[in-house]
């Protein structure tokens, strides 16, 4: 069978599961709709953490832009898993025994303030959309490429069947489907990665094959820090970033991480505080699967590239060449007439542009994997999109339905809100899928950025929340502003209003705006201190309150009011 | 009460203390042996990896879900000892 059916097959079928797993979780309460009942298993719970955290910028990208900056692609590996231990450390453990559903739940009643919710609603708001709208452009785009249909078609598509269960299943729904959804997407990403291993290093294990040897004997690392040198490119091993820098977008993507709704609520689904913390465990090893792997991935990948495109003959190269030829994916261009293909760092004699997305597409081709394992990776890229997607879609109903409207009309009964929340979340759907089909150009650039502004704003205020009893809402207020603010200031500066400036002599402290949400984050914690010293301290019933959380016992399930 | 209190604020402290050697280590791995101290580990070679560029891109990531483990059993530990387990 050709690659085309056996897509239509693989994701026709994972599409089905879905769907399956989505009616017969459907949520029947509020309390299913956002924490799935409580009752949801630590492996499970980390497993759906797992894939509701790695998005189609995980599974397709993130090796291809290491596979071209090397070293310096570090700052996603540590930043994106070292967040998790902040997450087990300092905050799951505290906000499950907190038990309500939402972090500005938890931002409003522990800063006892309507005003410290709805800027948390705020912040949540933003940074979701923002997420949401790429995740929605990377299913459309993994749709066109491998089922050969419009990117809007794609994008359709893709909304109908998020629509479908984000909606009809809420939390519960997407837990389990988010379930299964891991698993394809993990074995879809393993698969070719280990026997692209065993062909290039002879070591199944692709974490080993990295520091493996090829088979002129010479290791793989070496070999291709001294290829990419010849070639004028900087050496795979070596940084190009500064030292700030590097530690500064590591921090913010860290902290970033920690402070992110879509992530955070998750640990609100299990039963106890200890199980809050063995999910982040959980979660962490599934996500290490993919993120040890992926380096492996992309060192393999650029290593092929060069080995069987560089230097060959314009007419004579390999067949995956060929096919990615027609997506642009791949562009050869003989510039200088000789017959050659020259891989070069000088854009003006360069005559191979490969897309970063190329790692992870053609690894089944460049393997020589059968058909359905081309099919299994794309049925895989939409796993990954669509458990990200439902998640985010699913804290912007919460925050509409309970954030908002439970606030100001406490007197909705308990249908009504769920109305609220499917409706929040079938409009949700259909702004992020107007996003996906019409871009706004910066959507790429600003998904990064959504960290640095849930490092600067959420972070420290749950933080400070849980580890000072002294912290007041006028700080919470002050810190989550400023940091917001100045982190926003700072990206739009160089992004939008001076793009040209954006650059190293102009950084703040040569802190790129990618790394600035570490800053924002102490800017954010200042201003926390200093204004909650002038101001009361917090009451007697949330000075309790804290007190209260900081001990395992008793932690019912998640409740509500 | 007043002892309970007491006990209470020990946990607490024996928490913070857990938290803290935990995430020393989270922070010397990462930022320490993985960005600020790289380059001279780099001068150490471990099969084909060098050691910067190891923890850099696997090394770390292999310790922080060690230390999350870490964690879940020494906490376990502290909260059965202070008798604020979950039953």
């Amino acid at each position: 069978m050709d690659i085309l059916t056996w897509t239509y097959i693989l994701v026709g079928l994972s599409f089905a599961l879905y769907i399956g797993i989505a009616i017969y979780t459907r949520a029947s309460s509020t309390k299913e709709f956002y924490t799935a009942g409580g009752g949801v298993s630590p492996l499970a719970n980390g497993m759906a953490t797992a894939a509701d955290w790695m998005s189609a910028a995980s599974f397709i990208s993130m090796a291809g832009i290491i596979a071209f900056s090397g070293y310096d692609g570090s700052v996603y590996l540590m930043g994106w898993t070292g967040g998790y231990v902040l997450l087990a450390l300092l905050l799951a453990p505290y906000l499950r025994k907190f038990g309500k559903f939402t972090v500005p739940d938890f931002v409003g009643d522990r800063y006892y303030s309507n005003k410290a919710r709805v800027v948390a609603v705020f912040c949540a708001l933003f940074i979701s959309f923002t997420y949401v709208a790429g995740q929605m452009r990377g299913v459309g785009i993994v749709f066109s490429r491998y089922l050969e249909v419009d990117i809007e078609t794609g994008v359709l598509i893709g909304m109908t069947i998020v629509f479908f269960y984000a909606v009809m299943g809420g939390m519960k729904g997407i837990t389990y489907t988010q379930v299964a959804q891991y698993c394809v997407l993990i074995f879809a990403f393993m698969v070719p990665a280990i026997f692209i291993s065993i062909q290039l290093t002879g070591n199944p294990i692709p974490q080993l094959g990295l520091g493996g040897t090829v088979q002129d004997g010479t290791y793989l690392l070496d070999k291709l820090d001294g290829i990419l040198a010849d070639l004028g490119f900087h050496q795979y091993t070596a940084g190009r970033k500064s030292l700030t820098d590097m530690f500064a977008i590591t921090l913010a993507l860290m902290v970033g991480t920690a402070g992110l709704p879509h992530v955070i609520v998750r640990f609100f689904t299990v039963p106890r505080v200890r199980d809050a913390r063995l999910s982040a465990g959980y979660a962490l090893v599934f996500i290490a699967i993919l993120y040890t792997t992926a380096p492996a991935v992309a060192a393999f990948g650029i290593y092929n590239a060069i080995d069987t495109v560089a230097g060959q003959p314009v007419d004579n190269l390999p067949d995956w060449v060929e096919n990615w030829q027609k997506t642009n994916l791949i562009v050869v261009e003989d510039k200088n007439n000789d017959g050659l293909v020259q891989y070069l760092a000088n854009p003006e004699s360069n005559e191979l542009t490969v897309d970063k997305d190329i790692m992870v597409l053609a690894a089944p081709e460049i393997a020589e994997l059968p058909n359905w394992v081309v099919g299994l990776v794309a049925a895989g890229g939409m796993a990954a999109a669509l458990s990200t997607a439902a998640g985010l879609l699913l804290v912007i109903s919460t925050s509409v339905s309970r954030d908002l409207f439970r606030t100001f009309v406490p007197a909705m009964t308990e249908k009504t809100e769920l109305i609220i929340a499917r409706m929040a979340a079938a409009v949700a759907v259909i702004i992020a899928g107007y996003f996906g089909i019409n871009p706004p150009g910066f959507v790429a650039e600003v998904v990064a950025f959504a960290f640095g502004l849930a490092a600067a704003s959420f972070f420290p205020v749950i933080i400070m929340g849980i580890f000072s009893t002294r912290m007041n809402k006028e700080g919470a207020i002050a810190g989550m502003i400023s940091g917001l603010v100045f982190t926003l200031g700072y990206i739009i500066y160089f992004k939008f209003i001076h793009p040209e400036a954006n650059n190293m002599d102009n950084w703040w402290f040569g802190i790129s705006p990618e790394g600035i949400g570490s800053l924002g984050m102490l800017i954010n914690f200042l201003a926390c201190f200093v204004v909650s010293k002038f101001t009361p301290d917090p009451p007697e019933h949330v000075q309790e309150m804290i007190q209260d959380i900081r001990i395992p016992r008793g932690a019912g399930k998640a409740q509500d009011h | 009460m007043e002892n309970h209190k007491q006990q209470m604020k020990k946990y607490w402290r024996q928490n913070i203390r857990t938290v803290l050697i935990l995430l020393s280590i989270w922070f010397l791995v990462s930022f320490g042996f993985g960005i600020l101290l790289a380059e001279p580990l780099n001068a150490i070679k471990i099969g084909g990896y060098k050691l910067g560029f190891w923890f850099a891109q696997q090394g770390s990531i292999f310790t922080f879900v060690v230390l999350i483990f870490v964690y879940v059993y020494k906490m376990n530990k502290l909260d059965e000892a202070f008798d604020v387990n979950e039953k």
